[in-house]
């Protein structure tokens, strides 16, 4: 273990560790919080939360977001649902349960401490989200509605239709806005934080831009949360909104904090298709959908006929034939490999080949005939059946059905949907200790910014309980242990040279980009970027590829650095200069995903090393060696130093990971 | 060249706020039927950029219809000719080789103009401010299951939750009303048991924070509904009506 992390993990047994946590930490006093200001970044499930609950709490908070409403932080987008160990399906879940699936599904490379405590808390967020007006579904009775996810045989996830994720950030959201009408948050919409301030070597403050002014600002905060979300845009393609960005975490990177497992992204499995060189992004298709729909492919190589064409026994279920005890529903990094697997073996489907089906068609008999016999109509014709069972799944999956024919200009009640895996996640992120503290004293990570809790996988369903989780019942209690050494600190002013020089330099840098006045634009490098990591860095790496990526994104970012094109003036809205900085921070995190995944001799969840694989194709993870959290420092330009957090596992047997 | 449309895009360009705007005539070609009408844009924007001049500001993020940070108006509605979708949903198949497309900023006293076509919905975060909430504290919630509550009340209060607030329905209004985005929310927390408790201060606060902000009045024309991408129903501002007068007449 290296001496600079220290994870802080309680003493004590796995299921007594937060409770102990919890009645131990040192307490800040309601006149003491009236005093410390609380700087959050970001204002997804984890930032609004977080936001919300300090300022329940009496801290004076303010909060940033780059967009025009924090409204809209992608969280917003998040689909299926959210897992908590309620067991109110009564099919055995249980906290341990939740608690060992996230465990298997990050394919033991998360730490036991934090995830158990995530199980601990999930039920919470239910009760909190529904008290707040979250209409979740619910049965005919009035309780609660459940389904099935990836990676589990319980069912688990609580879901609000195909916008989870909406309803569960408006909630936030709503508890935010209301702190902000008692004055107690102050919201600064359309500022993105441009970079950090260190003082004695702890973080107290931020520099940043107002998107419409150009102006920049200093920020004091006694503590820094960064709730900035993933990297996934590295790939320029992704799932992820046309403004998530690294930017924040990576100048917190620059600074001291540690970066840890950056190659660990996942590749969602069910994604609408690239359909052509416009393509901007790429859209998700929930992995609700694998609930119902099943998965083929032709049997037959570079069979051309319609879906609809091809008899039953010419289809190849390949994940049913492959994974019989969770068939559709085996974890992302699986499925989407077997798709890649089909595809590269000449078995895809679509004009681009690269594509398989997820097919609807026995599901809306199964239904069609469930609401036959509810309502007695025993000898109703396929059709009647059909048109049943196709009520039943509008309403399941209604909006998903629409929003793909609004994409693709096809019908997926008539046919099947094409689908192909896409970046949707990282797991990576910045290095936290128990308390989401990361390696720079004041400075937090919370929601898919930090790397804690998914391992080398996230199981669907598990981000929006991470990211509740973090802001509303874990940071608003470890952030104590801190602050409470903090009491005697008086607000510091920001013409403190420290916040000075921080402005300077940021103000340099932009001069800088603004300066090249060269031929290409910013998205132009993005997608050579994308291209290269897509590639090299995707799916399926390999020690020689990625040795070229690290050379080809190198040089790709002195080609940026001299020949990029910024249109209009710094002291404007402009967005091709935000654009521009969050492609050059990509430039420099693409370099180190790269770097990690060499480093990482061993396949594991999203990472999958060619070299190494079992003879039927599957991960072969090396325990002996990597069971590790792989947390780097920065250097200087283009130099990381390794530093590892051995992973213990006490209450798991640490196993092959199988859904056969 | 991906595709074979050719269209003349008549746009609104303006620097800030505070200058004077006008509409600018662009001929774009290659454009490829499976484009969204942003990535249309982008396609547009990358010539500007390469020509030396300044690309076109619009406002974007999710790209899959649920941010509500996109708000063209495209050919005198906003987020186009299609029923139910966002601009970021609306694909080029929606229009014809050698159509004129007139796309404008949503234009509301409330909204004033950020550039181009991107413009400050705040007022909204305020609306919200006032009363759109339930006054719970993280901490303070029993059994999610104690609480049952009827399907169709859930589902109701579901459709109304549905609003992105992207602003369309301002944009729609003849009098730039915000009631149908106000409506929303109040119906969403007055149809379901946790909303009860403030259910009559949230109506009257949020309905003066509206005026205070300078949205319009409703005439009942129902365009807002017409033009919603999430089919946020008309229902909804009878209820907040309703909801309103009750608030108001037994107010102390």
């Amino acid at each position: 273990m290296s001496n600079k992390l220290d994870a802080k993990i309680p003493d004590g047994a796995i299921g007594e560790k937060w409770t102990r946590f919890k009645s131990s930490v040192p307490l800040v006093n309601p006149a003491n919080k009236r005093n410390i200001e609380v700087i959050v970044v970001g204002t997804g499930l984890a930032g609004a939360s977080a936001a919300a609950s300090l300022a329940e709490l009496g801290y004076k908070v303010k909060a940033f977001c780059f967009q025009d409403s924090p409204r809209r932080a992608h969280s917003i987008a998040a689909q299926g649902g959210i897992n908590a160990a309620k067991n109110y399906q009564n099919d055995g879940d249980s906290v341990y349960r939740l608690f060992y699936d996230t465990i298997k599904g990050g394919d033991y490379r998360a730490r036991e401490a934090n995830v158990h405590r995530l199980a601990e808390v999930s039920g919470n967020i239910i009760d909190q989200c529904v008290a707040q007006g979250v209409p979740f579904a619910r049965e005919y009775g009035g309780l609660l509605s459940n389904r099935s996810f990836g990676g589990t045989q319980v069912q688990r996830t609580f879901y609000a239709a195909g916008q989870t994720g909406q309803q569960l950030l408006l909630g936030a959201y709503s508890a935010l806005q209301r702190q902000v009408g008692l004055g107690n948050v102050t919201m600064m919409t359309r500022h993105e934080m441009m970079d950090v301030v260190m003082i004695d070597g702890k973080a107290r403050g931020i520099i940043a831009r107002d998107l419409i002014s150009g102006k920049l600002e200093r920020h004091f905060g006694h503590a820094v949360l960064l709730c900035t979300g993933g990297y996934g845009n590295v790939f320029y393609l992704s799932t992820n909104a046309m403004g998530s960005n690294v930017t924040a975490a990576w100048k917190a990177h620059r600074k001291g904090a540690f970066f840890a497992n950056p190659c660990y992204t996942q590749i969602h499995p069910t994604c609408i298709p690239v359909s052509g060189d416009h393509q901007s992004k790429l859209t998700l298709m929930s992995e609700s959908l694998r609930n119902d729909g099943r998965i083929w492919v032709p049997k037959k190589q570079n069979d051309g006929r319609p879906a609809n064409q091809i008899p039953e026994d010419e289809r190849d279920y390949y994940l049913e034939r492959r994974y019989p005890a969770f068939g559709n529903l085996v974890p992302r990094d699986i499925a989407s490999r077997a798709a890649k697997e089909r595809c590269d073996a000449g078995y895809g489907v679509g004009a681009s080949k690269l594509a398989v089906y997820l097919d609807y068609a026995d599901a809306i008999m199964r239904y069609g005939k469930i609401e036959a016999n509810k309502k007695g109509l025993h000898d109703a014709s396929t059709q009647d059946l059909q048109a049943m069972g196709k009520e039943v799944v509008k309403e399941k999956y209604g909006n998903l059905f629409d929003m793909y024919k609004q994409i693709t200009g096809e019908d997926p009640y008539s046919m099947p949907m094409r689908i192909y895996p896409a970046v949707h996640y990282t797991m990576g992120g910045l290095w936290v200790d128990y308390n989401l503290m990361t390696t720079v004293p004041g400075l937090y990570a919370l929601g898919e910014a930090n790397f804690s809790d998914h391992g080398a996988n996230r199981l669907g369903a598990s981000a929006l309980m991470q990211g509740l989780a973090d802001g509303y019942f874990v940071l608003p209690y470890t952030i104590g242990a801190y602050l409470a050494g903090d009491i005697r600190t008086k607000a510091i002013p920001t013409d403190a040279p420290e916040f000075v020089a921080a402005e300077k330099e940021v103000q340099d840098r932009i001069n800088q980009l603004m300066n090249i006045k060269g031929t290409k634009s910013v998205d132009y490098f993005h997608k050579r970027l994308g291209k290269i990591m897509w590639d090299k860095c995707g799916m399926a790496r390999n020690e020689k590829g990625l040795k070229e990526a690290i050379a080809e994104i190198q040089a790709l970012q002195k080609e940026f650095w001299s020949d990029v094109r910024i249109p209009g003036d710094a002291d404007e809205f402009n967005p091709e200069l935000e654009k521009a900085g969050r492609v050059a921070d990509f430039l420099e995190l693409g370099e180190l995903m790269c770097v990690d995944a060499l480093n990482r001799n061993e396949s594991c969840g999203g990472h999958f090393r060619e070299e190494y694989q079992t003879e039927e194709g599957e991960a072969k993870r090396d325990d002996e060696n990597y069971a590790y959290v792989a947390a780097w420092e920065f250097k200087g330009q283009s130099t990381f130093e390794l530093h590892k957090e051995e992973l213990i596992y006490e209450n798991i047997k640490i196993a092959q990971r199988s859904y056969k | 060249m991906e595709g074979n449309m050719n269209l003349t895009l008549k746009v609104w360009r303006q620097k800030n706020a505070n200058s004077e705007g006008r509409f600018q005539d662009y001929q774009v070609a290659g454009i490829s039927e499976d484009m969204s009408f942003l990535e249309m844009f982008d396609v547009l924007n990358e010539r500007l950029i390469n020509e030396g001049e300044s690309p076109v500001a619009f406002d974007h993020d999710c790209r899959e219809g649920i941010c509500g940070m996109c708000s063209m108006y495209i050919n005198g509605e906003p987020h186009g000719p299609n029923k139910g979708v966002t601009t970021c949903q609306l694909h080029m198949r929606s229009f014809k080789d050698g159509d004129t497309i007139t796309v404008e900023p949503w234009r509301a006293k409330a909204f004033p103009i950020v550039k181009d076509l991107a413009v400050n919905r705040s007022a909204f975060d305020r609306i919200i401010s006032a009363g759109g909430y339930v006054s719970v504290n993280t901490g303070n919630a029993q059994d999610a299951n104690a609480l049952p509550i009827p399907k169709d009340n859930a589902d109701d209060a579901f459709m109304a939750a549905a609003c992105i607030g992207c602003g369309a329905c301002v944009a729609a209004c003849k009098n730039a009303s915000a009631m149908l985005f106000t409506s929303a929310k109040i119906s969403q927390l007055s149809l379901l048991p946790q909303g009860q408790a403030e259910r009559a201060m949230r109506a009257e606060k949020m309905v003066a924070q509206m005026d205070i902000e300078g949205f319009g009045a409703c005439t009942n024309t129902g365009a807002c509904e017409a033009e919603c991408p999430k089919g946020i129903s008309l229902e909804n501002i009878a209820r907040m009506n309703r909801e309103y007068y009750g608030a108001v007449l037994s107010s102390k």
